[in-house]
């Protein structure tokens, strides 16, 4: 199709358009365990405009385009199932805007973390956003895509609930502002007081347009932040103990954790409660604070804080946190995925057992990692299990011990988040057909010929 | 399983009662500790065993060296008494399982114990240790386990200690330079206690340090400080040793301060006591490191020289906090002989 490849080369220009076998292999796969499939063409759009040109194209010719950003989500969510244009967003990685005062602030559609972190540390060091534990090239906007969770989830919510407004180029071709930024020069809102079209957008895996600019909020960053990790051997306790902490409305971000090895770990659950504070004071108040909410667990002697000495505590400082990066790789061989559905709080102990039983099953390295989702409203709770790349057999054992955990949490009344394509149907098949009815009026309505990202989502 | 000596006759014997007594953490008097002494030694229960802390005290205490902390550990666990939480007391359980992750260099006559703490690596460098830093060992199999008397799990001790003697006694040195008291203490000190024969040297840092020092004295530039000494709670287990702080200090041309908490009535630095009560133990913790920090501050102290690693961890950044420079024995020698300070955690580097 040479006519397509110089019309996109018309668009955005010669650098930026290849079908190099290279390029595609590339961009066939991400670093989790779904099967490649190789786009016909990959492009760098530099602009809203080249967008807008590239999806009128695709339209027109009924060529399917796929979004991408950092491609870190695991689940195979911008590997093009149909081939057609990957779009690759990371040209456009622009900080537009920071409102200093209304605390929010508005990028580019291809905007990394890790750009946005260096930015508000070097120019707005009072103010910081929710930074998911993905690799730093991950993109804020694939967060908000796939309804991702960063440091600030446990007090804010998802990313997602984070956003001000979008900028999105429509499937057919529209470019279209939604919330406050449609009406008004700011960007304070993705809806309210308006009608709410930013669920159109967010969570939708770049089935319903490709999002150009985003804007999200900021939120104070206090000076000075620190770790207590809390441990105890009984999984039954810790919805109690989350439920304590998130009263206080004092913690930043909760995370548990849970893995066998190295053998200092085993057999407990660790619980990493994060504090942030403007003077010593105020840290340590809210440090006594939790220690005070936890004292009946300690007195019980069913749970402690583990001692984090200096040379382990930056660790578990870290934003983004390495260690997870350092955990995927730990078979050699980059391998690694999660299942993680979002699920109550009180499934913990359900969940954590299963993941032991799957890792035995299975003979997989495991390990829990969950982090709590508002005010213990729910959690992300992910069964993780690494594999090497070169190893086929362990990669299928990988594939039946994910099946496995999401179907357990979807039988626990979990919904599976960022899910792959066969967890998308398992999920319509579980969904009130009224609800799926509008889903697919919703999505016939917004992408009339299937070009964005097809495979996923898809209502039949 | 190696059992503990302990001497009830030397105990009644005893005027003063001193283990109890003397102990700042439970203010009795000597008729009273006289009882609970007697209920612990057979095998009843005495409040004792609840409010200790496992601060060592009483073994230094103690005139006749007959080892009542071990017999407090001993019954503590008897009684299935958890000083910890349990996930924490498993967690330094499993911490410390030899499972093949150690390393060993190359062994010669002397040769030095690096315990099992990786922070010590960048310490022994230099001068100072240029003979015998190629012949070390690290690592879970030679790790003294003597911290297991701070959870009452003295069994760990006796089931463990028997091969970790056998595993440093097959590397073939004949002398052992330990760098951590409790090291030095487990073998010297905790190992008789138990029967255990130990048929290697038993040298503390220390001591090596001093006589290393007196070889390079030409070279030593006199460091004029005035120091606050944190002495760790198993220094206690070894109170022989304590002079050689002096020793090297006056070598250094340092002054260690006379202050409220030092010498027998040294301060702990506190880990422990957060690490296994709640929160009364928290506030009684960073009570007893605020007063022992401002105790350093009254001293017109510029550094508190540390030599437990654990002490060290606790309390370097507290310290530095109030304006104390925190610095190991180890960074204070080579200070003096002009080195560059390391700057791993332990090392001075971080502070200079
Ligand atoms: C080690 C590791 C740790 C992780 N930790 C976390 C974590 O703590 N929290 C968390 O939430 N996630 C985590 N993740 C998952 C994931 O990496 C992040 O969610 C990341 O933010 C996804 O961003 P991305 O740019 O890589 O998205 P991509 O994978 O590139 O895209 C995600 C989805 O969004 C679509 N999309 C991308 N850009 C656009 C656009 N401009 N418009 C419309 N649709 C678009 C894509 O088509 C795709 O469907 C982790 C991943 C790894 C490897």
């Amino acid at each position: 199709m040479a006519d397509i490849s110089s019309a996109l080369t018309e668009i955005v220009g010669k650098g930026y358009v290849s079908q190099q076998a290279q390029e595609r292999y590339f961009y066939s796969q991400d670093p989790g365990l779904m099967q490649p499939h190789e786009p016909d063409y990959v492009v760098l759009p530099a602009s809203a405009d080249e967008v807008q040109r590239v999806v009128k194209l695709a339209n027109e010719q009924k060529i399917p385009v796929v979004p991408r950003g950092g491609g870190l989500s695991l689940t195979g969510l911008a590997i093009p199932q149909r081939g057609g244009i990957l779009v690759d967003m990371r040209r456009m990685d622009r900080i537009l805007e920071v409102n200093e005062r209304a605390r929010y602030a508005v990028v580019e559609g291809g905007t990394s973390e890790g750009r946005i972190i260096a930015y508000l540390e070097r120019h707005h060091p009072t103010l910081r956003h929710s930074i998911p534990d993905a690799p730093p090239q991950a993109t804020l906007v694939g967060n908000a895509a796939i309804h991702g969770q960063g440091r600030l989830a446990q007090q804010y919510g998802f990313t997602s609930d984070m956003v001000t407004g979008l900028e999105v180029v429509l499937p057919t071709g529209e470019l279209c502002k939604i919330g406050s930024c449609s009406m008004s020069p700011y960007w304070f809102s993705k809806g309210p007081p308006l009608p709410d079209m930013s669920g159109l957008f967010l969570g939708w895996i770049g089935t319903s347009g490709i999002i150009t600019k985003i804007g999200f909020k900021l939120y104070p960053r206090k000076k000075l932040r620190d770790v207590e990790t809390f441990v105890t051997d009984l999984p039954d306790l810790i919805p109690d103990i989350v439920f304590k902490l998130t009263h206080l409305e004092m913690v930043e971000d909760i995370n548990i954790w849970f893995q066998p090895l190295p053998l200092m770990f085993k057999g407990n659950h660790h619980m990493d409660i994060y504090l942030t504070g403007d003077t010593d004071e105020e840290l340590e108040f809210k440090r006594r604070m939790v220690w005070n909410a936890l004292s009946e667990y300690i007195e019980a002697k069913d749970g402690g804080f583990m001692w984090l000495m200096p040379d382990v505590k930056p660790t578990f400082m870290e934003m983004p946190q390495k260690s997870i990066a350092r955990f995927a790789d730990v078979r050699k061989g980059g391998g690694f995925q999660y299942a993680g559905p979002i699920i109550l709080v009180e499934k913990y102990p359900d969940c954590a057992r299963k993941t032991e039983e799957l890792g035995s099953k299975y003979k997989l390295g495991y390990s829990v990692m969950a982090r709590m989702i508002g005010r213990g409203h729910c959690m992300m709770f992910g069964f993780a299990f690494t594999f090497n790349r070169a190893n086929s057999d362990e990669m299928d054992r990988v594939r039946k011990a994910l099946d496995e955990a999401i179907e357990f949490s979807l039988e626990h009344g979990g919904l599976p988040w960022k899910p792959t394509v066969d967890e998308q149907r398992a999920a319509m098949d579980m969904m009130d057909p009224n609800t799926l009815k509008l889903f697919g009026k919703l999505r016939k309505a917004l992408d009339p010929n299937g070009i964005m990202n097809p495979g996923n989502w898809e209502v039949s | 399983m190696v059992e503990l000596r302990f001497d009830e006759a030397k105990c009644e014997q005893c005027e003063g009662v001193n283990c109890l007594v003397r102990c700042k953490h439970l203010n009795l008097d000597v008729d009273t500790a006289r009882e609970e002494m007697r209920k612990i030694i057979n095998g009843q229960h005495s409040f004792v065993l609840d409010r200790c802390v496992t601060c060592y005290a009483c073994e230094e205490y103690c005139p006749f060296g007959n080892h009542p902390f071990y017999l407090i550990v001993e019954r503590q666990e008897q009684e299935g008494m958890l000083l910890a939480p349990r996930a924490i007391t498993n967690q330094w359980i499993n911490l410390c399982e030899p499972v093949g992750r150690y390393s060993v260099g190359k062994i010669q006559e002397r040769a030095l114990s690096l315990c099992y703490i990786p922070a010590f690596t960048d310490l022994v460098g230099g001068k100072l240790f240029e003979d015998v830093a190629a012949s070390f060992f690290i690592g879970p199999e030679f790790f003294c386990n003597v911290v297991y008397l701070h959870f009452a799990r003295a069994s760990v001790i006796r089931e463990r200690l028997p091969k970790v003697v056998e595993n440093i006694a097959a590397l073939g040195m004949k002398e052992v330079i330990f760098l951590h008291d409790e090291c030095y203490g487990s073998f010297k000190s905790l190992a008789p206690a138990y029967g255990i024969p130990v048929p290697f040297k038993v040298t503390h840092y220390f001591e090596y340090l001093y006589d290393r020092l007196k070889q390079l004295s030409g070279q030593l530039k006199p460091l004029n400080m005035k120091v606050a000494y944190q002495r760790p709670c198993s220094s206690r287990l070894i109170p022989e040793t304590d002079h050689y702080v002096d020793d090297i200090f006056s070598l250094l041309g340092v002054e260690r301060v006379n202050r409220t908490y030092d010498r027998q009535n040294a301060l702990c630095c506190s880990a422990i006591v957060r690490l296994n009560m709640g929160p009364e133990g928290r506030d009684m913790a960073n009570d007893n490191q605020s007063k022992n920090i401002e105790d350093m501050l009254q001293a017109g102290v510029e550094h508190c020289v540390f030599n437990c690693p654990y002490c060290y961890m606790a309390l370097s950044e507290k310290v530095a906090a109030k304006g104390v420079k925190p610095i190991h024995m180890i960074e204070l020698c080579r200070l003096a002989l002009g080195e560059e300070p390391a700057k791993g955690v332990m090392g001075y580097g971080r502070y200079q």
